[in-house]
């Protein structure tokens, strides 16, 4: 309880000159359980002032196709973390219905949904790609893909885009 | 718990120098903590650190940037370009708040 006058106050060190770290995000899958993870990180990246790319890829285009963003879903089907009987996933309701919790969980701890999750962070200064190939197999163009993708690119101009990021595959 | 003074007022702070009593906070004080950090605070960052303290003395915890957004009605980019780099934590220290524990 005796600091001295004359020692420097202390400060958070909020590093300013940046350290040059850049993230690099792959999101391959498309349940909506599969597709916070990549997006709550960029998130996160992003407030601690990292350069942040996502970059999506076969079933991760569910996350950027506008016709499927709003409509992802939750299946208990080969997930026993969920602690249910796999034969009742099978049954026709099941789906919709482990759908609507997670999301309303998902709400509830006050995250957005995936659209306006997306626009948070390209407002927080995060990119999105989308995978060339990916959108070849699936004969998708930029214009069926939510607005704020930068650009449908190659693998290789991914991973030119993020040398010397650390990265994770999701 | 370490007390170190800025602008000739004794704070109490955590290990990072976060506030750890809402209470000793003051405009000056403020003024002092952003000059620390580079950040000269003007009439949108006072709208900014208004509504953290507002929010913070309602719910008990510090807002995270995108309840700011939503529900303080300050776009995300423009807490970006007014708490440059981490807009969440640098809004907390100079409101005299703990950093946010939420994840988004």
């Amino acid at each position: 309880m005796t600091t001295l006058a004359s020692e420097p106050a202390v400060m958070p060190n909020f590093d300013d000159k940046v350290t040059g770290r850049k993230l690099a995000i792959i999101c391959s899958k498309g349940t909506l359980d599969m597709a916070y993870p990549g997006l709550v990180l960029a998130n996160a990246a992003l407030g601690e002032g990292i350069e942040t790319h996502l970059f999506f890829t076969f079933w991760g285009f569910e996350i950027i196709n506008k016709k499927t963003m709003n409509d992802l879903k939750f299946t208990v089907l080969g997930n026993p973390a969920t602690h249910m009987p796999q034969g009742l996933g099978g049954l026709p309701w099941m789906t919709a219905m482990a759908t609507a919790k997670m999301k309303k969980s998902i709400a509830d701890v006050g995250v957005p949904e995936i659209p306006e999750f997306l626009e948070l962070i390209v407002a927080s200064g995060g990119h999105l790609w989308a995978c060339r190939m990916s959108a070849d197999m699936n004969h998708l163009g930029k214009a069926d893909l939510y607005e704020e993708v930068e650009g449908i690119i190659s693998a290789s101009d991914f991973i030119e885009k993020t040398d010397g990021a650390q990265l994770l595959f999701i | 718990m370490p007390v170190t003074t800025v602008a000739g007022q004794q704070i109490h702070v955590n290990d990072e120098g976060f506030l750890t009593d809402p209470n000793e906070w003051n405009r000056d004080l403020a003024a002092s903590l952003a000059g620390q950090i580079g950040i000269e605070l003007t009439d949108p960052h006072w709208k900014a650190l208004e509504f953290l303290r507002r929010d913070f003395a309602e719910k008990g915890e510090t807002p995270t940037i995108r309840r700011v957004s939503t529900a303080g009605g300050i776009p995300v980019k423009q807490l970006f370009a007014l708490f440059p780099q981490k807009p969440a934590k640098k809004m907390a220290y100079i409101a005299g708040l703990p950093k946010p524990i939420g994840c988004v």
